[in-house]
């Protein structure tokens, strides 16, 4: 139960809330815990809330180093 | 899907895999414990373990709430359940576990108690404002990813003067867990248990940052790495701590960067701290009483205590003596040694709380890992580019 999700906020709603999209699912999720959600935002979803905002440079940076640590390969 | 598909490259994955065996000591092993459900999943689901060196071994701890929870708790709420006036609400993971008497949340739901599966505490907001002459009770569970909804699920409740909600919490503290593991590795009465690191967990990590973990691999010269649940993140996560071993350091280390900083989220942890307080103790299914692992709700918030409000007690109840889910929670057996794994206890018909969800130990390797050796994990994802 601990699993969570990104997903993609499609739109913001009124109350703290947003639809999100996954895959072609959309759900309506609280983004009450969360700050400064905009459209297009990925967020990690959990239990209908979003628990934190995927840093998308980050994202990329992280595939980056593991793709560098692959080359120069040993073995 | 994006963030998910580029972290299952399956080609990457091997060649870290790779990496790991060209940097591994081939004079040492290395026991790695991976604190999460959700990574005992991703190890299982994605059959991991077989891209590891032989001399690099996983321990699968205890982080899957449902596993670690004392099934007097859910006969407390089983009782509180069969009370006419009450409904009870819950996430569907908790429903099949088996507690005393042959009975389960599901069970006590046939014979007619009021007991509603929830996606989300809002859920079980709206349930209790549709029914104003139910006095609805959530049955909170989970580590701090699942504590911050709740929190926010109580402020709602007073906000709309909801007098019929109240909460029954168990919400248990990842840090504490860890050190009690560490603290106790090598004396406890089940037996020792080596470990040379950590994956720490990810989600968890969202909220309360990576901070928490840094007395941690101090205080036990353990390296752990903050790690997330694709298998590129956990893979890499392994050689990361692999590095650490091999060159003597005990850092904390964030692969999950894309969504963790050191701090975590601050409006989250201020959700929990005004709405919960330490508990003295509490029991964890395997690990024992734990000192300040547990968070109760402030007594300001008595009337919505559900503990409080209807006067609970968790009565003492015992695990079913063949079941091993206390030693696999330790790390110290795995569920292949359990006499009963796959004969009497399969997912359809648990014995015990390690076979019901699909983050415990016992139900990740029924699904996924007792393939294995016939070469039938699941390999669907290896040909997601
Ligand atoms: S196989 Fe079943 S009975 Fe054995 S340890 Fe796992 S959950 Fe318990």
């Amino acid at each position: 139960m601990c699993l969570a999700l990104p997903v993609q906020v499609m739109e913001l709603l009124p109350d703290n809330m947003a639809k999100v999209g996954l895959d072609g699912i959309f759900k309506v999720i609280s983004i009450a815990l969360v700050e400064d959600v905009t459209p297009g935002d990925y967020l990690v979803l959990h239990v209908g809330y979003a628990l934190a905002k995927i840093d998308t440079e980050e994202a990329q940076r992280t595939l980056a180093l593991i793709r560098e640590a692959t080359l120069g390969g040993a073995a | 899907m994006k963030y998910i598909d580029e972290y299952r490259d399956a080609k990457l994955v091997k060649d870290i895999a790779r990496q790991i065996e060209a940097a591994v000591d081939p004079a040492r092993s290395y026991h790695f414990m991976e604190f999460c459900g959700g990574h005992t999943y991703a190890i299982s689901r994605y059959g991991l373990e077989d891209l590891l060196p032989s001399n690099v071994q996983m321990i699968h701890g205890p982080g899957c709430p449902i596993c670690v929870l004392p099934i007097g708790r859910i006969d407390a709420a089983i009782e509180l359940a069969i009370r006419p006036e009450i409904t009870l609400c819950t996430y569907g993971d908790l429903m099949r576990v088996p507690c005393s008497n042959g009975l389960s949340l599901l069970k006590a739901r046939s014979a007619g108690a009021d007991i509603r599966m929830v996606y989300s505490t809002l859920d079980s907001l709206s349930i209790a404002e549709a029914e104003p002459n139910r006095q609805v009770v959530f049955f909170a569970i989970g580590f701090e990813t699942t504590t911050p909804p709740t929190a926010l699920a109580l402020r709602f409740a007073i906000a709309k003067d909801l007098a019929n909600f109240s909460i029954f919490s168990n919400h248990v503290l990842t840090p504490a867990a860890i050190k009690t593991i560490l603290e106790n590795s090598d004396v406890h009465p089940l037996g020792p248990i080596k470990i040379d690191g950590l994956l720490g967990p990810a989600h968890v990590s969202t909220v309360i940052g990576t901070q928490p973990f840094e007395v941690l691999a101090e205080e036990f010269n353990k390296p752990i790495v903050v790690a997330g649940f694709e298998p590129l993140d956990v893979i890499y996560s392994i050689l990361m701590l692999v590095r650490q071993v091999n060159d003597g350091v005990h850092k904390v280390e964030n692969q999950y960067i894309r969504a963790v900083t050191t701090l975590g989220n601050e409006k989250a942890k201020c959700e929990i701290a005004n709405v919960f307080e330490l508990r003295e103790s509490f029991e964890w299914r395997g690990l024992g009483a734990i000192p300040h692992s547990a968070l109760g709700l402030r007594s300001k918030y008595a009337k919505y205590d559900a503990e409080k409000r209807f006067e609970m007690v968790t009565p003492a109840a015992q695990d079913n003596p063949a079941c091993e889910c206390g030693a696999i929670l330790r790390g110290i057996k795995k569920p292949s040694d359990c006499k009963l794994f796959g004969k009497v206890c399969t997912p359809d018909s648990p014995m015990g709380s390690c076979m019901v969800s699909s983050e415990g130990a016992c139900a990740a390797h029924w699904i996924y890992g007792r393939f294995r050796r016939q070469g039938k994990a699941d390999e669907s994802w290896r040909t997601v580019a």
